[in-house]
């Protein structure tokens, strides 16, 4: 059977080419898609690439059936198609990882990939989860993609959930196969492993459409690119033919500046202080472990660390969303182990987490209404119980502009933003207020290379204003750039802290992979005493 | 000596009364746990269950065979569950009021009906308890296992449709469980869209879970009719529809759960009965109250509220997310 040069290994025909042609999609205030013609064939990955809001995943989503275009049509294999749902889109050998990830979170892994699957059918309804999970223990060898099947999602780690995002598309094996952002949330050394996974799938003849905001990943992987900016195409060149710099100019539309620049500052007083915390999880397992550390105004400390290493607890744990078992918070001098979320926001915590969909914003709530979440009980923005809108809605316009978050309007939902202007929004709301610490969880996860630099120069720029940060982020490019010192964690215990002038990336490496700094650096110095 | 053969004879009364009451309690949640499961909740549960009382008792009076009975409320419960899908899923009103209009509808419907075409309350000879007799499969003897001391009674004396409800609690745990019908309904309720993106229809899953509650709140109703009562009166369901709702939250969104609570209430109740038998004086309205007041409590609990389907009461439209 599988001989039949039509068939993929996974028993579907192959998508020899499909086009879109035309297509238009607007939504109220905007219009995301204007006249756009994207293609891909099998055996190519085509890279998809354009700032937060430029349509992107709304042309993806049309292609899966999820939105309806106003006009234009697709075409599969030179044939006019009709996708009017994932139904439709699945049945032709369509097959979506979304940019937010599409789990049920109180199901099991097998659970969750088997869901919808034909082959999960055992003799008539009865649900077959031991050929499941065979299948994904056997995908997670041949691919390295590991992950408990009997596990329940909502245990997991974002990155653990982005794995099991791909062995659901893997288990289907789709001719054509979107990607929306499939590394946003994976180390270095996992987006290495699943590149080559999607390359052994187009070498097989699966065509594959990548979206990502990292560059390198562009290059790393892709044939052709395609650009979109405002919602219509501005460039459709292969990979080879161009070159970083102007791929972010065609993005653009200006000059980005992808180097930054940290300028050496005295640090002032201390900000917040951790003394011997320890806590454990909701099934009494230590997750955090004699956690001390301190960072003073004018200082930003990175995290780094492979995630699920308890990156999660230890922002948690200041901000008061995570119990301290054991141990001391203090935050400009004062105890505030345990305070309630609130009152840690009184005493000046600023707090943007990873999570952002689901911890960051009330994803019915307006523009408006997100940017003064925590402030709304306060003067300017309420007297007394009544809410005063007019300042609501001045103070939204004054941040839309001063921030640029590309919003239809304040009243739009914030469901309804594209991902990078949402965590635009939460960096606007959390600096705005002049907090005296920062916690800022992935801030640029998802967040296209303009935005970005402009959340670095803010970060930046707070901390010359005396700001005390502590950033946490898998991009160990943004922590060895944006750091003054760097944390790494390792099983919820402190490998190291050392000054990220005098680390190199491969030590980080080590100490990430569970290696104390002092053994690291004992490794350094024999080598170096060997030199001589 | 006496009086202790009195207290016996009452507990074993008790226990077999509890078993019994629990027949349309059993029905009638285990049916809206499919739909809560799925994201639908129907509080139209009492109003399904007076149609398919009367239809069940209608259609037994009028043929003389309690079966035909059994279909009339299945089907009557079946189209009044289509209807509240049709409310809920594809015009996506507002639930809860949209359970109360169908409440309200079958109270009404099954009042009339019974007043143009019964006019009195009248008795029929419904299902008769089964008791098991050795005579029944061909063996010349008068034994029956309902005879056997004490367990007899409780166990063997009941008609057939409380076996059956009996046995819907395993069936169902094991569609729930086991079968990939089960694992839609139960991704629909948690997550829709999840459940959509893979190719899973939100809408008919809906429809499918919602159309088997009504039909199962139709023989529920008919259990009261046909079985337990063997009659017909106005509003004879008196509040028993909203506690099988309760029971879908007090039982946390599992048959085992809603076995437990369904039996624990219809014992309360086969307590207040024989109270009431024996003249001791408990307001009947207490015993009417004490469900509420005990699903408020268990809803308090954490552990329920983490059962709880995300996306109970929420309508799914595609691409708002
Ligand atoms: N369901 C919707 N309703 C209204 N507006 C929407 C909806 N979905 C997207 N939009 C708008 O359409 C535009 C394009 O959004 P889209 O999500 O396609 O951007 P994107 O290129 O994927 O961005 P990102 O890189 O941030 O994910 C944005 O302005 C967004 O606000
Ligand atoms: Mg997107």
């Amino acid at each position: 059977m599988t001989n039949d040069a039509n068939l993929l290994p996974s028993g579907l025909p192959r998508i020899e080419s499909m086009q879109m042609r035309d297509i238009v999609k607007r939504f109220p205030g905007v219009l995301a898609n204007d006249h756009v013609n994207f293609d891909v064939n099998a055996g190519e990955i085509h890279a998809l690439l354009g700032e937060n809001g430029a349509g992107k995943s709304t042309l993806m989503k049309v292609l899966y059936g999820l939105y309806q275009p106003e006009e234009g049509e697709i075409l599969l294999n030179g044939q006019v198609a009709n996708i009017h749902s994932p139904t439709d889109a699945i049945e032709q050998g369509i097959g979506m990882i979304h940019q937010h990830f599409m789990l049920v979170d109180n199901l099991t892994v097998a659970q969750n990939v088997a869901l919808g699957l034909k082959s999960s059918k055992g003799k008539g309804f009865v649900l077959d989860l031991d050929v499941v999970t065979a299948r994904i223990r056997d995908l997670a060898d041949k691919y390295g993609l590991y992950v408990d099947p009997e596990a329940i999602i909502n245990r997991l780690s974002v990155g653990e959930r982005q794995r099991v995002e791909i062995i659901k598309a893997l288990y289907r094996g789709a001719a054509l196969l979107i990607l929306d952002e499939p590394t946003a949330v994976l180390t270095p050394q996992e987006v290495d492993e699943i590149f080559k996974i999607f390359r052994n799938m187009a070498a097989e003849g699966h065509a594959l459409i990548f979206i990502s905001h990292k560059l390198d990943e562009i290059f790393a992987l892709t044939d052709r690119v395609t650009v979109l900016r405002d919602g219509r195409v501005v460039g459709d060149v292969l990979t080879a033919d161009v070159t970083k710099n102007e791929l972010a100019n065609m993005m653009v539309g200006r000059e980005v500046l992808m180097e930054r620049h940290r300028v050496p500052m005295p640090v002032g007083e201390v900000r917040l202080k951790l003394e011997d915390v320890n806590a454990v999880n909701d099934r009494e397992q230590p997750i955090l472990r004699h956690i001390s550390f301190a960072v003073r105004s004018g200082e930003i400390l990175g995290v780094a660390g492979v995630s699920g290493n308890g990156q999660r607890a230890l922002a948690e744990a200041i901000a008061g969303l995570q119990p301290v078992s054991e141990g001391r918070v203090e935050m400009d001098g004062r105890d505030v182990t345990n305070l309630s979320p609130s009152q840690m926001f009184e005493a000046g915590l600023s707090y943007i987490p990873e999570e952002r969909m689901h911890d960051g914003v009330i994803k019915n709530f307006n523009v408006a209404e997100n940017l003064v979440l925590q402030d709304h009980q306060f003067p300017p923005y309420s007297k007394g119980i009544f809410l005063n809108f007019g300042t609501i809605d001045s103070h939204a316009d004054e941040m839309i502009r001063e921030f640029d978050i590309k919003t239809p309007s304040k009243d739009t939902a914030v469901k309804n933003l594209s991902g990078g202007n949402i965590q635009k929004l939460i960096l606007a709301r959390e600096l705005d207020r002049q907090p005296r610490f920062l916690i800022a969880a992935q801030p640029t996860r998802g967040v296209d290379i303009g935005a970005t630099e402009y959340i670095h120069a803010q970060l930046l720029k707070q901390r010359s204003e005396g700001l005390a940060t502590l950033l946490i982020s898998e991009d160990l490019d943004e922590v060895m750039a944006m750091s003054d010192r760097i944390m790494v964690l390792f099983g919820g215990e402190i490998m190291g802290i050392v000054d990220s002038d005098q680390v190199t990336v491969q030590q980080l490496g080590l100490m990430m992979a569970g290696e104390k700094a002092e053994d690291v650096f004992a490794q350094k110095d024999l080598a170096a005493a060997g030199d001589t | 000596m006496n009086e202790n053969l009195t207290i016996l004879a009452i507990v074993l009364g008790i226990l077999h009364s509890g078993i019994r009451l629990a027949t349309p309690y059993l029905y009638a949640s285990l049916g809206e746990m499919f739909g809560q499961r799925s994201g639908v909740l129907n509080l139209g549960v009492e109003g399904i269950m007076l149609l398919g009382a009367f239809f069940g008792f209608f259609a037994t009076f009028q043929t003389g065979n309690p079966w035909l009975g059994f279909l009339a409320a299945m089907v009557v419960g079946a189209l009044m569950g289509l209807l509240m899908a049709f409310i809920s899923v594809t015009l996506k009103a507002e639930q809860g009021i949209s359970g109360i209009g169908l409440y309200l509808f079958g109270l009404g419907a099954s009042s009339l009906l019974f007043k143009t075409m019964l006019g009195t309350v009248e008795g029929v000879s419904g299902f008769a308890p089964l008791n098991f007799c050795l005579s029944s499969v061909g063996i010349d003897s008068s034994f029956c296992l309902s005879q056997v001391p004490i367990a007899g009674d409780i166990v063997f004396s009941h008609s057939v449709m409380t076996y059956i409800a009996y046995a819907l609690v395993p069936i169902s745990a094991w569609v729930l469980g086991r079968t990939t019908i089960g694992l839609k309904i139960k991704a629909v309720g948690q997550n829709p869209e999840a459940a959509d993106s893979l190719g899973v229809s939100v809408d008919r899953t809906r429809y499918m879970t919602v159309t088997f509650g009504g039909l199962m709140a139709g023989i529920a109703g008919a259990s009261l009719s046909i079985s337990l009562l063997n009659i017909f009166q106005e509003n004879m369901t008196n509040g028993l529809g909203f506690i099988a709702v309760a029971l879908v939250y007090f039982g946390g969104w599992s048959p085992w759960g809603v076995l437990v609570g369904a039996l624990l209430f219809s014992t309360v109740n086969a307590l207040q009965l024989w109270a009431q038998v024996l003249g001791l004086n408990i307001p009947s309205d207490v015993a009417v109250m004490l469900p509420y007041l005990m699903t408020i409590l268990a809803l308090a609990l954490p552990i329920r509220r983490a059962a709880q389907p995300a996306a109970l009461t929420r309508p799914f439209t595609r691409g708002e997310n």
